[in-house]
């Protein structure tokens, strides 16, 4: 803001705003500290200080086989969105570059298909899982992860490649480019951006995503969204414990997240707000 | 740019999303419209025959089935509430001139990307736990004894902690808003005098009022759908006391294999969010123009 602001003013709302932001992030904050102790202290009441051991992280990686889920996680969030991406990319371009009539409609109807709740599809899904032999396996929940979001990816791309300047083509046109020249040289750098803020996001998305990976998976698909709500009750897995194996599944998407935070708002709402 | 030979390239490179995307919809809500008609059970699939509308009839005159519908408004609008009015007030804070915005803007967006049974989990152990949670550490030493979450106050607990995931949504979309307004208009008008409250009601709250409509609409779309929150915390109980209408179908397909039941409930379930996406889809809509 331009308006001069004075001193005091300026200290109490920073007070003030950090303050909130670190109740917000208490949980997560705690979280990693819980995750740091022994499962003694861990349950021995409110205390910040942990005693910096990595006990807890080497017992989940060696009694749960944690590496397992992760590496399903990976599998998942990645492989969906990149077939996402090799399905709406053309879809997308061709939407934003030779748009007809219908092609609103068209994004309006993909928009809709996603207002489909989840669970009305539940039983036909997992029926089919069932009599194909896709449950449990990673190609059946990457399939449906893929088609989950492909709405969003083909949004999300129109909204990036709307945004690259049809005159920067009839320039290269002029300057005598082919099409394979200016798809090269001129759109695909453009494109870039808006193609790397997609992934992002829905990798985040896939990560993320909990009804279906725990309806479809037992053990060998199980991502870690599945594999932590296995630890549901506390007998599986003490307070440190816990921590430890929370941690690990939210670290890695936690810093994606604060790295596309702006994309979050354009993504999720659909272009509405910028 | 449109000519015949583009115009045909662009159809063949739109239609395997296209495609896809149809049958997506299509096969597996008509594969459930279909068993809604049918009395099928897992447990029993060589008993399979017509049901009629019994599987809706007999969804309706359960009594749990109120109870879920009724459960999916408090949770859908409780979360509402609190993410909104909180979501307007957190944003209008980070958007004062602070220091060290960037860091609280990260720290207030981060539970947003913590996946649903991680969430639950930390709240359900960590915070709210009575012997062991921070809040039952904070009761002891405020001398009062600590309150059992789950047990006394089911709904309530998810409704915090879904409010807790969504507060950084609300929030990042309102702060998003609020920047783009005109800090000319607000100079003037504090200049003429208007009172805070003043500017806030006639200036800021319709600038974001569109942000506020995009945030109630797309929060309702993914609260109707609440699931893992419930199922590593309340499990749906004590009895039906935390089971909205999607842990409501999860149950009946799942733990009672009533593939019949569950069908017609997710027909149910398909046309309550219909209602909610007629009104998203003309407030996004009107942006493409």
């Amino acid at each position: 803001m331009a308006r001069a602001t004075s001193k005091n003013a300026r200290i109490g709302w920073t007070v003030a705003a950090w303050f909130v932001a670190l109740l917000i992030f208490f949980p997560i904050l705690y979280t990693i500290i819980t995750s740091l102790k022994t499962e003694q202290e861990a349950i021995a009441g409110f205390n910040l200080i942990p005693s910096f051991t990595l006990e807890s992280y080497q017992t989940v990686q060696s009694q749960n086989n944690y590496w397992r889920p992760f590496t399903n996680s990976v599998i998942l969030a990645v492989g969906s969105t990149l077939l996402a991406l090799v399905v709406a990319i053309p879809a997308a371009w061709a939407m934003a570059f030779s748009p007809t009539k219908r092609t609103k409609d068209i994004l309006m109807w993909m928009l809709s298909t996603k207002m489909m709740p989840a669970v009305a599809v539940l039983v036909p899904i997992y029926l089919i899982f069932l009599r194909t032999g896709l449950m449990d396996t990673r190609i059946g929940l990457t399939i449906l992860l893929m088609l989950i979001n492909l709405p969003i990816v083909v949004w999300m791309l129109y909204t990036y490649f709307r945004e690259i300047p049809g005159e920067i083509l009839e320039a290269a046109r002029m300057d005598g480019a082919s099409l394979r020249d200016e798809i090269l040289y001129v759109l695909t750098p453009m494109a870039v951006p808006g193609i790397a803020s997609t992934l992002l996001l829905n990798i985040i998305l896939a990560w993320n995503e909990a009804f279906w990976t725990i309806q479809l998976t037992t053990t060998n698909a199980a991502p870690l969204s599945a594999f932590i709500a296995s630890f549901s009750s506390p007998q599986g897995l003490f307070w440190a414990k816990l921590s430890a194996a929370s941690t690990m599944a939210i670290a890695p998407i936690l810093i994606l997240g604060w790295f596309s935070q702006k994309q979050l708002v354009r993504g999720l709402t659909f272009g509405a707000v910028k | 740019m449109a000519t015949r030979q583009t115009q045909g390239l662009a159809r063949l490179m739109r239609a395997p999303a296209i495609i896809l995307l149809f049958l997506w919809m299509i096969v597996p809500l008509g594969m459930t419209l279909y068993y809604s008609f049918l009395n099928y059970n897992l447990l029993n699939p060589g008993m399979t025959s017509w049901a009629g509308w019994f599987n809706y009839q007999y969804f309706y005159s359960d009594p749990a089935f109120f109870a879920a519908i009724w459960n999916t408004l408090v949770l859908v609008l409780g979360v509402l509430a609190i993410t909104v009015i909180g979501g307007i007030a957190i944003a209008m804070l980070i958007d004062k001139p602070i220091w060290g915005q960037g860091i609280v803007r990260i720290l207030v967006i981060s539970p947003f990307f913590v996946m649903p049974p991680v969430a639950a989990l930390i709240w359900k152990n960590m915070i709210m736990h009575p012997s062991y949670g921070v809040l039952a550490d904070i009761a002891r030493f405020f001398g009062a004894s600590p309150v059992d979450w789950f047990a006394q106050y089911p709904l309530t607990s998810i409704i915090l902690i879904v409010a807790w995931q969504w507060l950084p949504f609300a929030t990042l979309i309102l702060l998003t808003a609020l920047q783009s307004l005109d800090t000319e208009q607000m100079e003037a008008a504090e200049m003429d005098g208007a009172p805070a409250h003043a500017r806030f009601l006639y200036l800021v709250l319709p600038h974001m009022a569109r942000a506020i409509t995009v945030v109630i609409l797309i929060q309702t779309i993914f609260l109707l759908g609440i699931y893992a929150e419930i199922l590593v915390t309340t499990n749906g109980g004590p009895g039906f006391a935390s089971t909205n209408l999607t842990f409501l179908i999860y149950r009946a397909a799942r733990l009672n294999f009533d593939i019949g039941g569950a069908a017609a409930g997710g027909i149910i379930a398909v046309i309550l969010a219909n209602l909610v996406a007629i009104f998203l889809m003309r407030a996004v809509g009107r942006n493409l123009d």
